[in-house]
């Protein structure tokens, strides 16, 4: 199918703009036929993943684009790279590994972009779109915000992908971009064996994520039986959890998501092919299914747990800072908590960031424990309250996980054994 | 047999018939072309070489990065057959053709059609998508 063009773009596809914006056209119309798109449309925002390393041929790509003089053509913001450019010295990892991950991170710096460094960009209050709003996002959880939380339109863009997109301007007439593509074509309902308790319990979302993601695949799917106006932080770790174990980009939480008031605005007025329920035994498999430690008895030692995995967001810091209360993490722990510097910022701004370090909470920006050696290693199993963290740690770091709520990680790391709150998903 | 090509090219080789989604990013080591996603039943498979049938992608947009370095190592799969479009795995094949001439063609079959390739049978594929089977090895 020929996809087409309008003369600015003919003019990038034949180098007018130099032969790196070129590049970025020829991969946009890769991006097209990929979508069946008959046509491009203008965006207004990009966030973009390329920036984080992953061996020689990253760094190829953005020196092709260097060489052939591109820049973005719309505000974008970068995502997690290797390096805590403001704390380099949490790495553990070699000199060279860094070196190259830091040049990475600076050289899209160069291309326009602006230094955010975060997973998280719909954190930023200046950084996210508003509904309706056409960009061009990668990584996935961020994605899968952006389209479900904020009603902004992305499909689903990957490495270099972000950046031809945000050097062009434009992006495929197609998928979630459109009205259609966005409708619910699966309902999944949570059943009535589902306790009132884990339905107000923060440690529900993550694991409802991973639920989400093996049903759903790659298709829309609203979630009904939620309790309604859920928070962002946990709509974040639903599609967080959901964009790692399926393909998610979109989903209507129904009664919390924009395009979801109710469950007949998210089918957009269609029947759904399939509707399912969502039941308390499925969740409590996909909860054990992160701990890639087994099963591990309460009282056992833990040697560090990592929070904020997609990066934290104030209201997070916030909720850690009063759960630690006047406790402090034991000497034997390493407890991380990964945020964005923006957030940091505002964090230090607040006495927020002074009384995580009081208490020994180590903050990390613009990267994540799980994307190189920055955890203190430890042959002891790694705790966290993220079904992302859980679910790429043990290929990424060989880390061995414990997954549990935010409260059991934090009173794990205060007693330095593992704490459970026993009855939260109705085992007993 | 045609297949809808998101990236063209020909190329030959064995079918890895994977049995469940893979997300490169964290399922493939860009070093050695190994499976090293723990949830992967095919773990310690390598890639290199094959024709990749992948009934659907999964999870992270870091996957364009990991097959690009994976043909720079020069253990890219010869060819990958989805049973739905992916852009992230085309647009990965296309990068790695542009810095290094690498040919990795990406094409979407009928998820039936993608279903009847058996493990193991070598796969030649053309750059307008055609595709011929050969009995099993």
């Amino acid at each position: 199918m020929a996809v087409a063009l309008d003369d600015r773009d003919r003019a990038l596809l034949a180098g007018e703009q130099g032969d790196a914006a070129a590049l970025a056209m020829r991969l946009v119309l890769v991006a097209a036929e990929s979508l069946r798109a008959e046509r491009l449309i203008p965006i207004t925002r990009a966030h973009v993943d390329s920036c984080l390393y992953h061996g020689q041929a990253t760094l190829d790509f953005v020196d092709r684009l260097r060489e052939g003089d591109a820049r973005v053509s719309v505000p974008t913001t970068l995502n997690v790279g290797t390096l805590d450019l403001l704390h380099p010295e949490l790495w553990r990892g070699d000199a060279e590994t860094a070196a190259r991950g830091r040049r990475l991170m600076e050289a899209y710096r160069a291309l326009g972009c602006r230094p955010t460094y975060t997973c998280a960009p719909y954190q930023l209050p200046d950084a996210r779109p508003s509904l309706g709003e056409q960009v061009a996002w990668a990584e996935s959880n961020a994605i899968v915000f952006c389209n479900s939380v904020l009603g902004a339109r992305t499909e689903r863009y990957g490495d270099f992908t972000d950046i031809a997109c945000a050097i062009t301007g434009r992006v495929p007439d197609a998928g979630l971009h459109q009205t259609d593509g966005r409708r619910a074509t699966l309902v999944l309902r949570i059943g009535p064996d589902v306790p009132e308790r884990l339905l107000e319990a923060d440690a529900l979302y993550p694991v409802l994520g991973v639920v989400l993601g093996r049903r759903a695949g790659g298709r829309v799917a609203a979630l009904g039986g939620l309790p309604p106006n859920l928070s962002e932080d946990r709509l974040k770790a639903v599609g967080a959890a959901a964009a790692s174990s399926g393909a998610v980009a979109m989903f209507h939480a129904v009664g919390s998501t924009p395009e979801a008031p109710t469950l007949a605005d998210a089918l957009g007025g269609v029947s759904p092919a399939l509707e399912l329920e969502i039941g308390l035994a499925e969740l409590r498999e996909a909860r054990d299914a992160l701990s890639s430690a087994g099963s591990v008895a309460p009282g056992a030692p833990i040697g560090a747990v990592s929070l904020g995995t997609p990066h934290a967001s104030l209201a997070e810091l916030q909720g850690i800072t009063d759960e630690l209360g006047a406790d402090r993490v034991a000497p034997e722990v390493e407890l991380l908590v990964s945020t964005s510097r923006d957030v940091l910022a505002a964090a230090e701004e607040q006495g927020l960031a002074t009384r995580l370090r009081d208490a020994g909470v180590e903050l990390l920006v613009d990267t994540c424990s799980y994307l190189g050696p920055i955890l203190r290693p430890t042959p002891l199993p790694v705790m966290t309250d993220s079904a992302k963290w859980a679910w790429y740690a043990p290929a990424n770091i060989g880390a061995s996980v414990v997954f549990g709520s935010r409260r059991e990680c934090l009173r794990t790391a205060v007693e330095g054994r593992l704490w459970r709150d026993a009855g939260l998903w109705g085992d007993r | 047999m045609r297949a809808r090509t998101l990236h063209a090219g020909a190329a030959r080789g064995r079918a890895l018939v994977l049995v469940e989604p893979l997300s490169l990013w964290g399922g493939l080591d860009p070093a050695s072309g190994e499976v090293i996603d723990p949830h992967h039943p095919q773990r310690g498979t390598s890639v290199a070489g094959r024709v990749l049938v992948l009934p659907a992608a999964r999870g992270s947009s870091s996957s364009s990065s990991v097959l690009a370095e994976a043909a720079r190592a020069g253990v890219a799969p010869a060819a990958i057959l989805l049973g739905e479009p992916d852009l992230i795995l085309a647009v990965g094949a296309a990068v790695a053709q542009e810095l290094y001439g690498a040919v990795i063609p990406v094409a979407v079959l009928a998820p039936e059609a993608l279903a009847a390739i058996p493990d193991g049978v070598e796969v030649d594929i053309g750059p307008d998508g055609s595709l011929i089977v050969a009995g099993p090895l």
